[in-house]
């Protein structure tokens, strides 16, 4: 599979996703408009990769700011990665936040509460 | 006859506003807005924490905007904008106030009402299972909103949505949401 590498912009976030490695990567800020246009080509990549995945996948998610239409993409990022996790392969979240953002640790909780895979929170300390 | 919306805001803006904005409210003018407040706080060397607080809010309260507006009425002042807005960012003691302003059709105006109320009366814990409920179960609508953004306003902000619907004639009026964004939550 094509890994996908997505380079940021201030309203979108950077996107590494590479199926040799099993390694996901979601960082910076997700507050555009239409983030259903942003996510889908991720989902759908997400579903070709359910089909054979490794057997460990690792996904981190480094993101500063996003915004509610982000919030149910992302929702539909970690249902696949569920999937995968249903299907007897290891999953594992690490969800970061910068240390005084309270927020952003709570909407990982929100997360880890709704998706059944292993989640990680980790507090970036500058 | 002269409607003056920003004429109406209740308890007006005490000229610490450091953006005042009326008209389209498109991807660009969500852009410049965003920057030019994130480089106010920096400026002014506002804590991290708040500065992020009223980030995420502004970006809410405008993306309503793009995405919820109902068109200006006929004989309005400016037709010329597809999605007309009004935002203010005050600066207030402990921290910003946010005002939107938009036109609400009077048959939209009960259900927006109801939301609102619905927020306000809830507690904290509340808000944050009414968030978490939308999330998993509600689709992103046909005008791309995810229906989560006055619930995470009111969750991030832990104020209460202040707001009021100014008649502007049978048909339409201005609807006004008062954001206040404090410090110490």
């Amino acid at each position: 599979m094509e890994p996908i590498i997505i380079e940021g912009t201030p309203k979108t976030p950077t996107v590494k996703f590479d199926s040799a490695e099993g390694v996901f990567e979601i960082k910076g800020r997700s507050i555009p408009e239409n983030s259903v246009e942003f996510y889908k080509p991720l989902v759908d990549w997400l579903d070709s990769y359910k089909e054979a995945p490794l057997i460990k996948t690792v996904v981190n998610i480094r993101l500063e700011y996003f915004n509610t239409s982000s919030s149910k993409c992302i929702l539909d990022v970690f249902k696949k990665l569920e999937a995968i996790h249903k299907a007897k392969n290891e999953v594992e979240v690490n969800w970061y936040y910068e240390e005084d953002d309270e927020d952003m640790l709570e909407a990982g909780e929100d997360y880890e509460s709704i998706i059944r895979v292993p989640f990680k929170m980790i507090e970036i300390v500058e | 006859m002269s409607f003056k919306i920003e004429n109406y805001i209740s308890n007006q803006p005490s000229g610490n506003v450091i953006l005042f904005y009326k008209g389209n409210v498109d991807s660009d003018v969500i852009n410049n807005v965003l920057d030019t407040v994130e480089e106010k706080m920096v400026e002014v060397n506002e804590q991290s924490k708040l500065r992020k607080k009223v980030y995420n809010v502004l970006v809410e309260s405008l993306q309503n905007l793009y995405h919820h507006v109902d068109r200006v009425p006929e004989d309005f002042e400016d037709q010329t904008a597809e999605r007309y807005g009004l935002l203010v960012v005050e600066k207030v003691e402990g921290g910003y106030r946010i005002i939107t302003g938009n036109f609400v059709h009077a048959e939209n105006i009960e259900k927006l009402e109801e939301k609102i109320k619905r927020i306000n009366r809830s507690s904290h814990e509340e808000i944050k299972e009414l968030y978490k409920f939308i999330l998993n179960h509600q689709r992103i609508s046909a005008k791309g909103g995810g229906g989560l953004g006055l619930v995470d306003i009111a969750r991030k902000t832990g104020n209460k949505l202040e707001y009021e619907f100014r008649k502007y004639n049978d048909k339409y009026s201005f609807f006004y949401l008062d954001i206040l964004v404090t410090e110490d939550i």
